[in-house]
């Protein structure tokens, strides 16, 4: 399989270091051109109280399978992450009846998909994996699930005794709240306004207005979301994310069967995951995953920030996009708010981000990760030509999947994709 | 005094020291006998140099608000009825930051920076929860 590699033999690449950015050299295999999204599929619907989740994730492979022109019998991997604990790749196989040869329940919160696909990538290179289901789905808007302002801040993850949910749960720790923290420090360090965070928000909204299928679609302004209801210092209610049902398939596939496929191929030109938490007590929250993805995935892949044509950012809440446009080194450090303002991440602009509308206005059902990978695919494909919501000359995007919370801990899983 | 409707911490052999001394109105904190680094939460290796001589000391129980939240939803059981309150790390005098609740002050006097110290509230028998409020 590795002698399938197009680019082939072994790169040397730079990288950041774990935790102190420091440029640092490694060699790594150059994976570019190994491994490709061939198939995608959305599962549109926001509300299914009458579908299981593992229905959803059944119909959205089938769907995705369709769209790359493959069966069932070309499947032999399958990946798939649930904050439902049974939800399992295992069970999956049962729904699907698929014996996968290779099988990968990474779940590490929202960005799970992108580690996914990192780890697919990694699978066709050593031989052991030729097409692989990604999938996912959720029913967190019928099952009124509390993504954002439960009391205790676990993602429906059991709890985890002692340590550390004895430490934190009695003080009515929520998602949005482990967020505002780093919101608020980030105001004060660097005096990014609410004003800045509501950019965003509002670029997002924009493109959701162009989304038929997202769950809301009227735009709205800066004032308009600086006047609303403050659900957890200093961010308001449209600086978080919504609550949907949904799901969706991802196909990935090697160089040799994506040739076969109906679509052009959408490469995986590079990969980076990384964790953070809070370090004994002692870590530097203000730096997030992404600071220590980002490095292997240019790296990797080849290119610069300059050549990334949009960018798909796990939008949980409004602070997350702008800490991780940071970290991923699309500005400096504190200058986050400058970066955001000003329409830049308008599609039109220097870095459109969340095209399809995002988790702050589009869907955002559990963890998102899936749908950054979607949207990006679709934009590479040129899916929107000739509507305003395709980016012109769309050849390189990147996905930065985060999952868990910025103020306790949290995964970053960033991936750069490219046609040819 | 009102039956406690919050979550409670489950006590462990690697965390009962902690919880023994809450009780009695000590914030206790963990220090490392070889690299001599402090750490939070507390845990049965240390998380620095990965050795196990680690040692329980008393922690001032003074610290500054690192960054906070006003926290106006929750729905949860025995914080719904609380809101609008504050959710805090604290940096310790020792280095390491604690989640907290900042109690006995306007939710809207918390700043980050401002000196807090340690006080704590009987929950049962068994646990007394240590909490923040501005410094004397």
């Amino acid at each position: 399989m590795i002698a399938q590699n197009r680019a082939g033999g072994y790169g040397h690449a730079q990288a950041v270091s774990h935790q102190s950015g420091e440029e640092v050299s490694v060699s790594m295999v150059d994976l570019k051109h190994a491994a490709a999204i061939v198939g995608i599929h959305e599962h549109v619907t926001r509300y299914a109280p009458d579908k299981s989740e593992l229905q959803i994730q059944g119909e959205s492979v089938i769907k995705a399978l369709e769209d790359a022109g493959l069966t069932k019998q070309d499947v032999d991997g399958l990946l798939t992450a649930s904050s439902s604990a049974r939800n399992t790749g295992l069970n999956l196989a049962d729904y699907l009846n698929m014996y996968p040869r290779f099988v990968d329940n990474t779940t590490v919160g929202g960005g799970s998909f992108e580690f996914h696909l990192s780890h697919a990538l990694n699978a066709i290179v050593a031989g052991r994996l030729n097409c692989a289901v990604i999938t996912y789905s959720s029913l967190a808007r019928s099952g009124s699930v509390s993504v954002g302002t439960g009391g205790v801040a676990r993602f429906g993850h059991p709890r985890l005794e002692p340590s550390p949910d004895s430490f934190e749960e009695l003080y009515g720790l929520t998602t949005v709240g482990l967020y505002a923290m780093i919101a608020q420090r980030h105001m004060h360090l660097y005096g990014t306004t609410s004003e800045q965070l509501a950019e965003i928000a509002v670029a997002v909204r924009h493109h959701a207005s162009m989304n038929p299928e997202a769950l809301f679609r009227n735009p709205i302004t800066v004032e308009d979301v600086v006047n609303s209801r403050v659900i957890s210092s200093p961010l308001h209610l449209p600086d978080c994310c919504v609550i949907t049902d949904g799901g969706g398939a991802v196909v990935v596939a090697s160089a040799e069967v994506a040739r076969n496929c109906r679509h052009q191929p959408v490469w995986v030109l590079g990969a980076g995951e990384a964790v953070a938490h809070q370090g004994a007590g002692k870590r530097d929250l203000m730096y997030i995953a992404a600071h220590q993805s980002h490095g292997p995935a240019f790296g990797m892949a080849g290119v610069t920030h300059q050549d990334i044509d949009m960018a798909m950012i796990y939008d949980s809440f409004t602070i997350t996009v702008l800490e991780t446009l940071e970290d991923l080194g699309f500005c400096k450090k504190g200058e986050g708010g400058d970066f955001v303002s000003g329409g830049r991440l308008r599609i039109g602009g220097e870095l459109p981000i969340n095209t399809d509308g995002g988790g702050l206005s589009s869907n955002h059902p559990g963890m998102r990760g899936i749908f950054l990978l979607l949207e990006a695919t679709r934009q590479l494909r040129h899916e929107f030509d000739g509507t305003p919501r395709q980016v012109a000359d769309c050849n390189i995007a990147l996905c930065h999947g985060t999952g868990g919370a910025l103020g306790s801990r949290h995964s970053g899983g960033t991936v750069i994709l490219g046609r040819d | 005094m009102p039956e406690w409707n919050k979550p409670l911490p489950t006590i462990s052999g690697e965390t009962k020291p902690y919880w023994d001394h809450c009780r009695r109105g000590e914030l206790l904190i963990q220090k490392c006998d070889k690299c001599e680094e402090y750490q939070f939460y507390p845990r049965g290796i240390c998380a620095n140099c990965w050795s196990n001589d680690i040692q329980w000391v008393t922690a001032s129980g003074k610290g500054t608000v690192w960054t906070f939240t006003v926290t106006y939803q929750n729905g949860t059981p025995g914080f719904a009825d609380e809101v609008p309150y504050v959710l805090a790390l604290v940096e310790l005098e020792e280095g390491v930051r604690m989640f907290t609740n900042i109690v006995d002050c306007n939710p809207r006097s918390v700043s980050i920076g401002m000196p807090v110290e340690v006080t704590f509230v009987r929950a049962t028998d068994q646990i007394s929860v240590p909490y923040f409020k501005p410094a004397a």
